[in-house]
């Protein structure tokens, strides 16, 4: 298994990817944003960061990075793409997947444990049982996901909804769970075919239990089930 | 030679620029000939208190510098220990403190990345930072701007980064409210191998300027803005600010430790304070040779730059690099795949002269290492301030206390409540503290624990360093000398209870005008006390700054020496925390608690006293104490450790309840008053709890140690129970200790008010 992590200027989390993909006995590489070349790696990962300063909207210059219409042609024929924090920003503002990421709505970045829970959903990159809450740390100043009432209700009914913030105990606050006025308390969506996966939380932060939980190893774990079960 | 001035004009405008008229002189006496606007603004420049040092340089000779750890101590950019295994940690804490109480976010954000520059020119990756910050009271509106900008500044820049913010310490007092102190510290990771020095060398090697272009913007702010006090015109020096671009400077991280990486440079330096001039010249007096710079190479952001203007500059995210012309090339081709400008802007000559050109034409030509060495050196006059005999002879015994559970319980909530004890999760949540994954001890308790560890690109280990900053100012105030050595003590008290063992510290010394003979004494005195405790404990000081003129309308700040303390960990994986842990575990307290109410917070938040003499440190006790309770968290024995310090015994307690989200029952078995066994601010204190099987074990550590100590009573239930002093519930403290800052910041509520209600 060989995970290739972009690198775009002002990314800051691909060291913390490819360490969590290693701890978990897996290859993993950097793929630097002028790549075009993505032959070799079976499931690509784009990590957390300020690409490019996000100076405009997050991810909005990312998106035309040379190695960005690889990635699209990488999934388009089916390879998995996840896309973390400012990965899952660029990967929405490159219409890979739906909603958008605006500003919290505390307008302060915010760097916090939440819980989540995992919802039935198509996404490849999570078999985690539906309803399982996991702990996995936030990082950032536009996560609150938005999506107009027809992209939402096609995401409800395809099972596009992998994440939602919640409760402790699994329970969604009325009023909302999300700490950053996340729509429906959404944390993290997937296309309709379930490849391609963005989320807010980073759970390759809690996958070395030196530093933290082990919540974030099935993210890793999961997808190199589906890709066996592929091959097999 | 450069065009002189006019004999009129050159000492009216070394005046305007900051030059005294015997600094003036001893120019004129340098060069052998009346000077040229460049030159006049490079040595007002390299000569003013900010770069120079001039008042304090002979006080900072009684630090100690060396020791078994030291790899670089002070002169560079920053200092270097060696942590074990090949690996060695650089770091430094600066201040600015000015260009802040001026612009709070911006004057944060470029201090973090000035401290930034300073780690990864030595050759070391930055890992981590703190910051500590002083402001007035929060019920000013302006100071909530200045802490609520400042803070985000800092988070800006540092997310941007990817440089986790790992710990620090805020103070409110009314002394820092016409000037705000941002000390940012930070720290970096490299093999020993690697250590990088700032030393131009090799005559005709060439001068490569990488990163941003340069403006006008932050002209003289070494000068203008960090040597001088401020008055009711301090709005008009804005322009003298700084602005950030945390993105251009990853670039240059990445850029730089790529360029290393290849061993493609000679020296590096970063462009901080007086820009160029002071990069350059300091490279070039460190090497003993020359430079030879023609300003019209470099790249500008503004037109019709004056070559003096370039030269000062002090436009952020620049970088300067000694090249040889062999591996010139493949030294700007990693700049451009960062898509960062790098520009040769002259060479390495021999003639021991700074010489500048414009078009060719020479516009300043000084010896180097006059610019860097030949800074004039004071001895300012010192006199013992009048303040101090009335503050110190005062006793707080004269005062009325709360004597009953109720009364000494509202007082615990109040204190719980005042925003220099209650939780700073407010603050450290905007921060990114946990990006490169070695944080293993997270920001709030006494001392952050990071794994040293290449995360995704080299080896892992399972070492770790424990750092904290420290500084009460207050204290620094009522006895500058032992309020410098309580800093100290602090930190390594701090670092002690995660199980780390003091190996440096890098300090900022915040003053206010070293040129008032009170003022002066002050500082003298902190640094006496600091160096004597430093050498008492063999901790060696391995790089800081001084900040001087920390004044507004005339009235100085609180002396704040403040300690940024690294320590070594063997093994991350034991350590502990401030957190209370299972039902049944045993509180024991090492230490003693004595009746000193001087300088505390209970006189402060209760009484509205800043008064009275900080309590005593034994410097021996202290460093047994120190030396029990690692040895209690290094064994594994120790489930939590929680240093005593603002607010006493009872906060302690009530901090490591509401962590843990347990509650205790303890009985303090002393013969003082309620106020003072509760709230007295004694030192070399520490709170542990271990399993009641491990006593034993704890009681052996103690003996061979000497230290005094208590058994309290157990961790257990939903409150909190000082025997026949408190009772109160843990959802109560919870509530007013997690809540109040927030609250504050939004100007919902002033203290009073919010513990009221």
């Amino acid at each position: 298994m060989r995970f290739g992590v972009v690198i775009f200027p002002g990314s800051n989390c691909e060291q913390d990817v490819v360490h969590a993909a290693h701890h978990l006995g897996f290859e993993a590489e950097y793929v630097f944003h002028r790549e075009t070349d993505l032959a070799g790696f079976d499931a690509l990962v784009l990590p957390g960061g300020f690409s490019y300063g996000d100076y405009i909207r997050c991810g909005a210059v990312a998106r035309f990075s040379p190695v960005m219409s690889e990635v699209i042609r990488f999934a388009e024929a089916g390879g998995p793409v996840m896309g973390i924090c400012n990965g899952f920003q660029i990967l929405a503002e490159a219409h890979m997947l739906p909603g958008a990421l605006l500003r919290n709505d505390t307008l302060k970045f915010i760097c916090r444990d939440t819980t989540l829970r995992v919802e039935k959903s198509t996404c490849q990159w999570l078999d985690t049982a539906p309803g399982t809450v996991l702990h996995i740390p936030i990082n950032h100043n536009e996560g609150n996901f938005i999506c107009d009432h027809v992209t939402l209700s096609r995401m409800e009914d395809n099972d596009q909804i992998v994440l939602r913030y919640c409760e402790p105990d699994g329970s969604r606050a009325e009023g909302g769970s999300a700490p950053n006025g996340a729509l429906e308390d959404i944390a993290g969506v997937c296309n309709e075919r379930g490849n391609v996966f963005g989320l807010m939380p980073h759970p390759e932060r809690v996958v070395d239990p030196a530093t933290g939980g082990t919540d974030g190893q099935a993210f890793f774990t999961s997808i190199v089930g589906t890709l066996a079960k592929v091959a097999g | 030679m450069p065009e002189s001035l006019s004999a009129e004009l050159a000492p009216k405008l070394a005046v305007e620029l900051g030059l005294n008229p015997s600094e003036y002189e001893h120019v004129v006496e340098i060069l052998g000939r009346i000077p040229s606007i460049t030159e006049l603004y490079v040595y007002s420049l390299m000569w003013s208190e900010h770069c120079s040092y001039k008042h304090s340089r002979k006080a900072l000779r009684m630090f100690p510098t060396t020791g078994e750890h030291v790899l670089q101590g002070p002169g560079e950019n920053a200092g270097v220990i060696s942590v074990g295994d090949g690996w060695a940690v650089a770091f430094k804490m600066e201040s600015h403190n000015h260009p802040s109480a001026i612009e709070p976010y911006q004057g944060a954000a470029t201090g973090v990345g000035g401290i930034i520059r300073d780690i990864f020119t030595m050759g070391a990756r930055p890992i981590a930072s703190l910051n500590s910050l002083r402001f007035g009271t929060l019920d000013k509106p302006r100071q909530r701007y200045l802490f609520e900008g400042a803070v985000a500044g800092i988070g800006g820049y540092g997310n941007c980064l990817g440089v986790p913010t790992v710990g620090g310490e805020v103070y409110f007092e009314e002394a820092y409210e016409g000037n705000c102190l941002i000390n940012a510290m930070s720290i970096g990771l490299m093999r020993e191998e690697r250590l990088m020095r700032a030393v131009a060398a090799g005559v005709g090697n060439k001068i490569l300027l990488i990163g941003s272009t340069t403006g006008r913007d932050g002209i003289g702010g070494a000068s203008v803005l960090a040597s001088q006090e401020f008055d009711e015109k301090a709005e008009d020096k804005r322009p003298s600010v700084q602005v950030g671009d945390p993105f251009e400077e990853k670039l240059l991280i990445e850029a730089c430790l790529e360029l290393l990486d290849q061993e493609l440079l000679v020296a590096l330096g970063d462009l901080g304070a007086a820009g160029l001039t002071s990069s350059a010249s300091e490279m070039a007096s460190r090497g003993g040779v020359g430079l030879d710079i023609e300003v019209t190479k470099v790249p500008q952001r503004e037109e019709n730059m004056k070559a003096f203007e370039i030269m000062v500059s002090e436009s952020q995210e620049r970088m300067l690099a000694v090249v040889t012309p062999e591996k010139l090339e493949a030294a700007q081709a990693i700049c451009e795949k960062w898509g960062l400008l790098s520009t040769v802007i002259g060479e390495v000559t021999d003639t021991g002269n700074f010489v500048v050109r414009e078009n060719g034409v020479i516009v300043a030509d000084m010896p180097a290492d006059s610019l860097a060495d030949d800074a004039p050196i004071y001895d300012p006059a010192m006199t013992r301030p009048a303040y101090l005999d009335e503050v110190q002879a005062f006793d707080p015994a004269t005062l009325i206390h709360p004597e009953s559970v109720a009364e000494l319980t509202e007082t615990l909530l109040r204190l719980l409540s005042s925003p220099n004890i209650c939780s700073r999760r407010w603050i450290w949540e905007q921060y990114d503290h946990q990006v490169m994954v070695n944080t293993v001890v997270l920001p709030g308790g006494d001392a952050a624990v990071l794994r040293i560890g290449d995360t995704g690109r080299g080896e892992m280990t399972t070492r770790g360093i424990a750092v904290s900053s420290d500084c009460n100012g207050r204290y620094c105030y009522l006895d500058p000398y032992r309020g410098a050595q309580i800093a100290l003590a602090e930190a390594a008290r701090n670092v002690a209870c995660v199980g780390g063992e003091p190996a440096a510290i890098t300090d900022c010394l915040n003053f206010g005008n070293p040129e008032k003979p009170e003022v002066f004494w002050t500082f003298h005195e902190a640094i006496r006390g600091l160096s004597d405790a430093c050498t008492e404990w063999g901790i060696p000081v391995i790089s800081g700054n001084v900040s001087f003129y920390n004044e507004s309308f005339g009235n100085p700040i609180y002396p704040t020496p403040t300690v940024g303390l690294v320590g070594l960990i063997d093994d991350v994986s034991v350590t502990a925390t401030v957190a209370f842990k299972d039902a049944g575990d045993v509180i024991v307290l090492v230490g003693e608690t004595f009746d000193e109410l001087g300088g505390s917070e209970y006189l402060k938040s209760v009484h509205g006293l800043v008064t009275g003499a900080p309590p005593a440190l034994d410097l021996e006790l202290e460093a047994a104490v120190q030396s029990a309770v690692r040895a209690a968290v290094r064994a594994g024995i120790a489930k939590s450790a929680h240093d005593c310090s603002e607010g006493g015994m009872a906060v302690t307690l009530a901090e490591s309840a509401i962590a843990g989200g347990i509650g205790c029952s303890v009985y303090l078995d002393d013969d003082l008053a309620g106020v003072s066994s509760l709230f007295s601010e004694s030192q070399s204190r520490v709170v542990l709890t271990v399993a009641e099987g491990d006593m034993d074990g704890l009681l052996e550590i103690f003996d061979a140690n000497e230290v005094p100590f208590a058994v309290l009573g157990q961790v257990g239930g939903e409150r909190l129970h000082i025997g026949e002093k408190i009772d109160v519930d843990l959802n109560t403290m919870k509530l007013i200790f997690e809540h109040t800052l927030e609250k504050l910041v939004g100007g919902e509520m002033q203290t009073e008010e919010l513990f009221e209600g």
